[in-house]
């Protein structure tokens, strides 16, 4: 009995030991907005490169923007940008900069699951701030039938259902709200984690589109991909120019565009209720938070790696996830900002 | 062979006598002090876990003072954290499981005490202790699943329909909240109710019931009005026993609690708790002031459930006295 | 007549409460066999040979399995014994032959304290203490963490079973010439050996299914984990996050591995108690 235990116990550590040989890994965490693209992308670096496994833990953007900070992860992901306070944070801990690397644009949609609604519902700002203060409660209240003449709206309670982790996906929405609606502006503000005037928290990405699709009458605010790989339906929004828009590929671009031209330099940059008649409002970039500085030169040169070839090849796996591509601007910015990383 | 030297126990009369040293080449000594240094490093630990809790909360402990357990406003974007909904959120569960678990357990206990054949008894046993021992992550899993459906489109509207005059029970129902993490709790903590109290009315002596059943009264009467009050205060300790473990419960909590840090009257309405507010948002906690206000729930949750293990034991102790002095 | 009356309520009142202190019974233990139906059904349709042996898909894409975590759930009990239970057991050791009461009483008093510790304020400790300091979240930190939860369980069962062992047998190990050492490793502690598994393997059940200190040490990994260093993916946080998503093919995965953790735990807890022969009492965790 002894000596089986002992064989055992000799052969896992050698198989541990074996798998612990020649992969180099690296460990990322941070959004669950762009999760399902980082997850593809990471699956197939590695088949592309098999010495090289990068893990992405999606926690949360404010969990991509810690876990950097204190260094107990290689990269980290967020879709809301570091603000100043986190910025100088990192660098008062580290002694050098972190730095944002775009990926892909997303958006934020609506999502709801009213009974007997099969439509696409149009929502005005003015409804969705309403809806999320609290102060809209039920399902056919002006402000949202007003928008949907044709439907019929049921006079149901709505369950407004937000995030309970730090997130960016809550980042852009609140950055949304806070630019349509002053009430929501003084009253909540924009962060990636805020004090919801109301509803219900789910985890991740994955929580809220789960407890929207099992609540009757519920609305919570999802990454695109989410809403579309669980056949749930979402919303047109209406942007700066009036015009009712649903979520997609040309939509998102369009917001992204006045702002390739004029990306700032450190790539931190909101691109919600964007300008432009076939703009997206609700859209965002969606950000690696990279360090300047690596003392492990395999990590670093496996991380420039792979950003180099996510800002080619990687491109072409975005669509077919409803994320958009990178503008061509701000791809040759970052490959020149790659630099930076030493 | 310095054999008779080291046969003398080292904590004799003689020990003293010798030198360090001179203990030390004798086995007795090393193993005495290699042994007390893992029993060391319990201590060790334990003082660990308090000294990082109460280190790791200097922050808010000096900004907020006791104002923390008053706030109910739990705002990181304008970095004001009150600890109160998480308080009242993990009370309130608990309160909703004991009053679910504790007729229920407290019934079981009483038919495998003393109704039950010694057989059965053990054989119900055997599987109360296994229930013990599913992880909560499991009753997590099914509660999203199974008991929320349940809760959503039977047993609230049920009660809203009945009893929806009470304030505890008006508003909408959304299967999770505080009345469906309440059930899942009451589940968890049943088999502790159980366990602890059978062995308590089982230690209750026999003469008690024989003068009872002798004086005319019927099998429950004896049992409802002498032996259960004999044992009362180990019963009393096995519920703060499973207080204790359901204040603590995290995974299963947060899976159905709806993570909202609200405060409210009714039973309906989603919440949160001490465990699933830090299990939610400890590793994404931006800025310190955030991070260590979860450290410092951490903190309280810690102090409760030390001062209710206490208490449990201290009634089970008394009990066991109790029953094992008193004589006809 | 009223007294006859009386009786009949009274005997009445005793039948009824009685059969509802057995409903009561019925209740409790039928939820045990409820659960399981529901994790043989839901999650044995789930396990296939993928689910052993293949890593996770990528996000929202159906197949994959678990393999790694189950890997990484066994490498991080094989961690956590290894602190939890030398700890444990030498420490019951000191408690039981060599320590003077007053010593005992606080060593004792430690364990229980760390025993009602709840687990994510353990998991919050081994943070601070083994990951923070070394900027990486690892499987040595999951290690830690759930060794520290197997300490206070094994110290005090072991700490049972050693004083258990009648007088006779220390006094005639002593009678015989025997140091103390001598007499507890070759006489108590093989006299003991029974219950002291029985304690390391209940406390290996108890740390199996835990999920909350891994979410801040051992993180998550959707590959195999490299070594001892790095984050690694388990079966009880595979199944919360996979319980929590919106798709239906994670979900099924999240059944088959609660089937999976709730077999071993229950395969421990059984085994556990069967080692033990019959009329001994097995003490509550």
């Amino acid at each position: 009995m002894k000596r089986i235990v002992a064989i055992l116990l000799m052969a896992f550590g050698l198989a541990a030991f074996y798998i612990a040989r020649a992969v180099l890994s690296i460990n990322g965490a941070g959004a669950s907005f762009p999760e399902p693209i980082y997850s593809k992308w990471f699956d197939e670096y590695h088949k592309k490169d098999p010495n090289i496994q990068i893990n992405y833990q999606a926690i949360g953007s404010g969990g991509g923007i810690k876990q950097i900070t204190e260094g107990t992860v290689d990269f980290g992901a967020s879709d809301g940008p570091m603000n100043d306070d986190q910025l100088k944070a990192f660098q008062d801990k580290h002694g050098f900069p972190v730095l944002h690397f775009p990926t892909v644009l997303g958006a934020d949609v609506p999502t709801y699951n009213v009974p007997g609604v099969n439509a696409e519902l149009n929502f005005t700002p003015e409804a969705l701030a309403g809806i999320f203060l609290g102060k809209i409660t039920k399902w056919n209240d002006p402000a949202i039938s007003g928008a949907n003449r044709g439907v019929n709206l049921p006079g149901n309670d709505i369950v407004v259902v937000h995030r309970s982790d730090g997130s960016g996906t809550t980042y852009i929405w609140t950055d949304y709200l806070s630019k349509v609606s002053d009430e929501w502006k003084s009253k909540v503000g924009k962060n990636t984690s805020v004090n919801w005037p109301t509803g219900l928290g789910g985890n991740k990405n994955e929580g809220v589109a789960g407890l929207v699709k099992q609540t009757p009458n519920a609305i919570g605010y999802v990454e695109l991909i989410f809403a579309i790989q669980n056949k749930m339906p979402y919303g047109r929004v209406k942007n700066s120019s009036g015009e009712f828009i649903k979520a997609d590929l040309a939509s998102v671009t369009a917001a992204a565009a006045g702002a390739a031209k004029s990306m700032p330099e450190d790539f931190r940059v909101s691109i919600t209720n964007a300008p432009g008649k076939t703009a997206y409002p609700i859209s965002s970039f969606t950000w690696l938070l990279i360090p300047s500085k690596f003392s492990d030169a395999a990590k670093r040169d496996a991380i420039k790696g792979f950003v180099k070839w996510m800002l080619a090849d990687g491109q072409s796996d975005t669509e077919a996830l409803a994320y958009s591509k990178l503008p061509k601007e701000v791809v040759a910015m970052e490959l020149s900002a790659l630099n930076k990383v030493q | 062979m310095a054999t008779t030297t080291t046969t003398v126990p080292s904590a004799g009369p003689l020990a003293g006598s010798r030198s360090f040293f001179g203990r030390l080449r004798d086995g007795d000594e090393i193993a005495r002090l290699v042994t007390l240094l893992f029993a060391a490093s319990v201590v060790l630990i334990t003082l660990l876990i308090v000294y990082e809790l109460w280190q790791g909360s200097v922050l808010p402990r000096h900004k907020f003072g006791f104002a923390f357990f008053r706030t109910s406003v739990w705002d990181p974007n304008f970095e004001q954290f009150g600890a109160l909904p998480f308080i009242f959120g993990t009370l309130v569960t608990s309160a909703v499981a004991l009053f679910i678990a504790v007729p229920l357990g407290i019934g079981a206990a009483i038919f495998l005490a003393e109704l039950a054949t010694a057989r059965l008894s053990d054989a119900l046993e055997f599987f109360i202790d296994l229930l013990a021992a599913v992880p909560s992550v499991i009753y997590g899993l099914l509660g999203i699943f199974i008991v929320v459906p349940v809760m959503r489109d039977v047993v609230q509207p049920a009660l809203k329909n009945t009893l929806g005059f009470i304030p505890l029970f008006k508003g909408p129902a959304f299967g999770i909240g505080f009345l469906t993490a309440g059930v899942v709790l009451a589940i968890m903590v049943i088999p502790y109710i159980i366990s602890v109290s059978r062995e308590i009315l089982l230690s209750v002596p026999r003469d008690q019931r024989e003068a009872a059943l002798a004086l005319g009264s019927t099998r429950w009467e004896s049992t409802w009005k002498v032996v259960v009050p004999f044992a009362r205060t180990g019963i009393m300790g096995s519920i703060f026993l499973a207080l204790a473990r359901a204040l603590g419960e995290t995974m299963a909590v947060t899976m159905v609690i709806g993570n909202t840090p609200a405060i409210a009257a009714s039973l309906f309405s989603p919440g949160d708790s001490i465990a699933s507010v830090i299990a939610n948002q400890f590793t994404e906690a931006t800025g310190e002031l955030y991070t260590q206000s979860l450290i410092e729930l951490g903190l309280v949750l810690f102090l409760l459930t030390f001062i209710l293990n206490g208490l449990a034991r201290l009634l089970i102790v008394l009990t066991s006295q109790r029953g094992g002095t008193a004589h006809a | 007549m009223t007294m006859n009356a009386q009786l009949r309520w009274r005997k009445f009142v005793s039948n009824f409460m009685l059969t509802m202190t057995g409903v009561c019974a019925l209740i409790s233990v039928s939820v045990l066999f409820f659960i399981l139906g529901y994790l043989v059904y839901h999650g044995g349709a789930a396990i296939n040979w993928d689910f052993f042996t293949k890593l996770p898909a990528p996000v929202g894409e159906n197949g994959g399995g678990m393999a790694n975590a189950i890997v990484g759930s066994a490498k991080l009990l094989l961690l956590a014994a290894c602190f939890g239970v030398p700890i444990g057991f030498f420490g019951a050791i000191y408690l039981a032959e060599f320590s003077s009461s007053k010593i005992a009483f606080v060593v004792r008093y430690a364990a229980d304290l760390l025993n009602g510790v709840p687990s994510i304020v353990i998991g919050i400790f081994a943070y601070s203490l083994a990951v923070q300091p070394f900027k990486h979240f690892s499987t040595y930190a999951g290690g830690f963490a759930l060794g520290v939860m197997m300490i206070p369980i094994t110290l005090r069962s072991t700490e049972e079973f050693l004083l258990g062992v009648p007088r006779s047998l220390r006094e005639g190990a002593m009678a015989l010439g025997a140091s103390k050492w001598r007499t507890v490793g070759t006489v108590i502690v093989p006299a003991a050996y029974r219950g002291i598994l029985t304690a390391i393997l209940l406390a290996f059940a108890r740390v199996a299914g835990e999920t909350a200190p891994l979410l801040f040490t051992a993180l998550g990994n959707r590959f195999w984990s490299n070594g001892w260093n790095e984050p690694t993916a388990s079966l009880p946080v595979m199944i919360y996050n996979y319980a929590l998503s919106p798709f239906e093919d994670w979900h099924r995965q999240a059944w088959a591995a609660g089937l999976v953790l709730l077999a071993l735990i229950l395969i421990i807890n059984i085994a556990a108690r069967a080692i033990l022969s019959r009329g001994v009492s097995v003490p509550r965790a």
